[in-house]
Parts: structure tokens; sequence; C-alpha cells
């Protein structure tokens, strides 16, 4: 059993959580509600990591975190350091392909928002912080949650991307898929077995909290 | 137009054409009726400041609220406004007690709770406090929503087909609630209503809009007795509109003869009218009296039109005619269905009515002669 990875990928599936709600709520608020140009385009952008390979996805990564392009760049000039085949590049890497698994719950769920609730929640005296915070946010309470349970769940699983991005390096960026795959390469089954079903009880059990909590919100109220 | 009170005076070509001035002072139910699309949300959520049009003013209590001239306009959340939504957007996450508390935040937090339990007992909604909309039934949610309205303390109340959503018999209910609750509003009142005996059951003036523009504003009795122009006429559900020539007035007898289709009819003396002009003119339904068959009765020698039924509609105590004219032109009036069945009007049948002279009411011509509405 390597706890390091677990360690690793438990950390990192939280962080990517962390970073990805309020992103996520953003961009879906957006793209629920506001017509612009490019609305389409960005909206493409968004879902682009269901469609692309993990491993093409992790290439493009990989190259852009280089120090010869401008994430790179930015990067080194910001923390001195690289992102290649670090924590960090493999965070930033995961938040960028759960994007469409936070997204596209929580648009679904401003979407469902009527219009008008929200007006009158300005016309009653709220501001758009006020109610963001006691309309928006508690209606949209099901999707937030979907989303969380679907990034956490997906980042515990990735395995391409962070793999392409991270390497495999054991307490930085060794990750628990990765480990166990290690293991299999290894021929050491047992090890293998014992860490998927860590792994299966972790995801299920967070699957399960976090749809149990949305669903006693979504029983009652709406 | 007083300091008091709502004033607004609003105008854009595009995207939705607007033309409107109104004023509304406090404790006075004006009613914005029109066919749908003719403006009358948009001009509700411009004064709710949930829309801005490009040009115009809107002031209430002597407060500017928007001024497309300055660039001005605040925002919903500062101007004070109640409005009941067409739909109530009820927070439906919130009990209907949180749901006024919620619009209070203007109020102490610790008279909120009270306050908002006792606006729930004015809209007779005692003992429901704890309930979510969605345990609500459609009067009630109405109710809620009124109550929230009122809950924001606001300066003008706006409401948008508030009863449009709820069966008959809770409208009807609904309807006297508001007109028993309003002696205790002395703020101005606007409903937007595409009922027009909604309008003339509520409120005290009406304002009529199509197209975005306003055409009139009047009293109810006013509205539907005197319209300004044909086109008001016929928004407020007339069908006797026709065309003729003054041919003689006199002021001193306050008569006016007029000439149509060959014949002359009698009304009141109309300044604006000279001989010889020419005009529209509205014989409204309710001026229509059918003579009895075989007997004379009073004021038949008043304005007599003979004509074959063309249609008879029987709905319930009423019965709708449509009669034929000799002229061609088709004349529309109600008799109670009792009388119809004792002068044994049926399709075909000759009859002869009676245009009150009081009732005739001249207008200017239509520039384009367009046949009447049918």
């Amino acid at each position: 059993m390597d706890w390091e990875a677990l360690e690793v990928s438990l950390w990192l599936a939280f962080w990517t959580c962390v970073v990805l709600t309020p992103v996520g709520i953003i961009v879906a608020r957006q793209l629920a509600w506001r017509r612009f140009r490019g609305r389409g385009f960005v909206e493409a952008l968004v879902a682009l990591p269901l469609v692309l390979p993990p491993t093409v996805l992790g290439f493009y990564l990989l190259v852009s975190f280089g120090s010869d392009w401008p994430i790179g760049q930015f990067w080194q000039w910001l923390t001195g350091g690289s992102l290649v085949f670090t924590f960090e590049g493999i965070l930033i890497a995961s938040i960028i392909f759960n994007l469409p698994f936070a997204v596209q719950p929580l648009q679904r769920a401003f979407e469902a928002i009527p219009h008008e609730v929200r007006e009158a929640a300005w016309c009653s005296g709220l501001s758009t912080w006020q109610t963001f915070w006691r309309v928006e946010l508690p209606l949209a309470w099901p999707g937030l949650i979907s989303a969380v349970a679907l990034t956490f769940a997906h980042t515990l699983g990735e395995f391409g991307v962070v793999l392409m991005v991270g390497g495999s390096i054991s307490g930085e960026t060794k990750t628990i898929a990765i480990a166990i795959y290690d293991r299999v390469q290894a021929f050491d089954e047992a090890a293998a077995g014992n860490m998927s079903v860590l792994l299966l009880l972790i995801s299920f059990i967070t699957i399960g909290i976090v749809y149990g909590l949305a669903g006693r919100r979504r029983g009652v109220r709406v | 137009m007083s300091e008091q009170g709502l004033a607004v005076t609003l105008g854009q070509r595009t995207p939705i054409p607007l033309d409107a001035a109104l004023d509304c002072a406090p404790g006075e139910l004006l009613a914005l009726v029109g066919p749908s699309g003719s403006g009358k949300t948009t001009l509700l959520r411009s004064i709710a400041g949930l829309y801005r049009p490009t040009a115009g003013h809107i002031r209430c209590n002597q407060h500017t609220w928007f001024d497309a001239a300055r660039g001005f306009s605040l925002p919903p959340q500062r101007r004070r406004v109640g409005v009941v939504f067409q739909d109530y957007a009820l927070f439906p996450h919130l009990t209907a007690l949180q749901n006024l508390v919620a619009a209070m935040g203007h109020r102490p937090r610790a008279e909120r709770k009270q306050r908002a339990a006792a606006l729930l007992a004015q809209v007779h909604l005692e003992g429901l406090e704890a309930r979510f909309p969605a345990e609500l039934s459609g009067g009630q949610r109405q109710r809620v929503a009124l109550a929230r309205a009122l809950a924001r303390d606001p300066e003008v109340l706006l409401m948008d087909e508030p009863f449009s959503a709820v069966d008959q018999v809770t409208r009807r209910k609904l309807q006297r609630e508001l007109a028993l609750l309003r002696s205790d509003l002395s703020i101005p009142l606007v409903l937007v209503t595409h009922d027009l005996d909604e309008a003339v059951r509520l409120a005290d003036r009406i304002t009529v809009l199509h197209r975005g523009a306003t055409l009139q504003t009047a009293p109810p009795d006013e509205l539907m007795l005197h319209p300004a122009a044909t086109d008001v006429a016929r928004l407020v559900g007339h069908q006797n509109l026709f065309r003729g020539r003054v041919l003689a007035s006199n002021a001193a007898s306050g008569r006016l003869w007029l000439e149509w289709q060959g014949q002359t009819l009698e009304t009141g003396y109309n300044p604006a009218f000279p001989p010889g002009s020419d005009v529209s003119w509205l014989a409204p339904a309710s001026h229509v009296l059918l003579h009895r068959r075989g007997r004379p009765s009073l004021g038949e020698r008043e304005n007599p039109v003979d004509g074959v039924v063309r249609e008879l509609v029987v709905l319930g105590e009423q019965t709708s005619v449509t009669l034929a004219l000799s002229g061609g032109e088709l004349l529309n009036f109600t008799v109670g269905t009792h009388a119809a069945r004792r002068n044994g009007l049926a399709p075909g049948v000759d009859a002869r009515v009676s245009l009150l002279a009081d009732g005739i009411h001249l207008m200017a011509p239509e520039p384009d002669a367009q046949p009447p509405m049918r």
C-alpha cells in the first residue's frame, strides 16, 4: 500500500475542488445568464477536456508549462521554479481537465433559476452579492454538490494527464492511480488490489456523502 | 402633476418601441391595459429599474429614479418599489415568513419577524408562516407575493398581471381583498392587466397602451363611454364604430344632427365638430335599446334603426345580438336572454333598435378609411 501516493491524490483532489469551485461558479453564472459574443466558443472550450484524449491534453499542458511558453515563463517569474513534474503543475492540469465536470452541473443549476426570482430579490432590496448568497447559491445547491463530487472523484481517478505533466515522482506527483499502474507493472497484484479497493471505497463514500447532502436539500424545498 | 406620487415619461424606438407618459397619485390605483405585446410589462419593469429605456425620466415623491438625459438610473435595490410578479417569483427555498423577512433589509433585525407575521396576517395567511411556496395554493402564493412586495415598505406598488395565474373564483376573491387592502395604502399603485373588466372593477384610472404608446388615461366610465379616438374605442372592446357627417348643430338646444347611411341621427352638441365635418362615431352596446315587438316603448322615437338579426349568441343570462343594418353595416348589442326570447329574436328576423342620443360619441375620423372592426 502506497500511503504517500494516496496522500498526494487526496491533496490534489482537495485543492482542485477548493480552486475550481469559485472558478466554476463564476464561469457557470456567466454562461447561464449572459448572452455575449463567443459564448459558444467558450462553452466548447470548457467542454473540450471531455472529448480530448487525456494524453493529448497532457501533452499540450506539458509543452505549455515548459520554460519556452508564456505559462511556464510566468510561473518561473512568479515562483522561480518550474511547473513541470511538480505538485503545482499537476494541480493546474487537474483544474483544467476538471473544468467541464465543475462548470456543466453548475451551469445547468444556475440556468434553472428563473430570472424573475433574481429580479424579485433585487426589487426586495437585496444587493447583487446578497442575492448570490441568499438566493442563487441555495437554489443552485444540488448543482454545486454534483460539481464538487464529480471533480473530487474524477481527480482521484485521473491517470493520463497527471502522468504526462507530473511524471511519477513519489511524494510529489505520483498519485494513487499511477501507483496502482506501477504495482501492476511490477506484478505486485496484491498491492494493486488493496489500493484499488481503497480507491473504490473512498470514491463511493465521497459520492454517497455529497449526493446524500444534495438530496436532503432537494427533497423538501424546491 | 403634483410633486407627490409617481410621474413617468419614457420613449425609445428600438428594440421595444415606447412612447409613454403616465402619473399616479398616492393612494390611486392606475391600471395599464392593452393587448399582449403592447409594452405594459416593459413600462412596469422600467419603473422598477429592471429595464432601462433610451429616453425619458421617472420621478417618485420628488426623487428622480431615472433620467436618461443625465444617464442616471437608480438600481432596483434603491428605488423602494414593491413588485408582484406575474408568476409571483417567490424564493422557493424560503418559507412564507422568510420570503417577507428577506425583503426587510431596511428594518432593524429585531422587528423584522414580527412585522412579517403581521403582514401575512393582513393577507389572511396566519398559520402558514412556516410553509414553503411549493406547499401553498396559487391564491396563497399570490398573497405571499403581495405581502412580500409590501414588506419592502415601498413608495410604489407595481403589480404585473397579479391575478392571471389563479382560477376565476380565487381571482374574484383576491381582487376583492386588494380593493379592501387599498384603503390602508397611501402609495401609488400600478396594476398591469390585459383584462379590461378587472381594470374597470379595480382602477381609479385606466391607461390604454398600444404598441408601447399610452393612448389615453381616464377614469373607467369616461374611458368606456368617451374614448379619445377610434383605436382606443377598439382596444376597449367597442364594435359599433361608424363614419358619418355632421349635418347641423345647435349650441342653444345642445343638439347635433349626424348624417349616416341616408339617415339622420340626433346626439349631444359637440363644438369640436362643426356642420360639414366628417366624424367617426361610436354607439356603445350599452346604449342600444331593443324595441319591443308590436308594442311601442320608451325612447322608441330616439334614433330608430332597422335591421335583420344576423347572429344570436346566448351567453348565460345575456344574449349577444348582431344586427345587419339596411346599409350593410353591422350593429352589436346585448339583451337579457329572457328579453331576446320574449321578443322572438332569431337569425333572419326583423328587429328595430334605438341608438340612445346620450350614448353616441363623436371622434375625429380615422386618417385612412378603415372599415369598422369586426
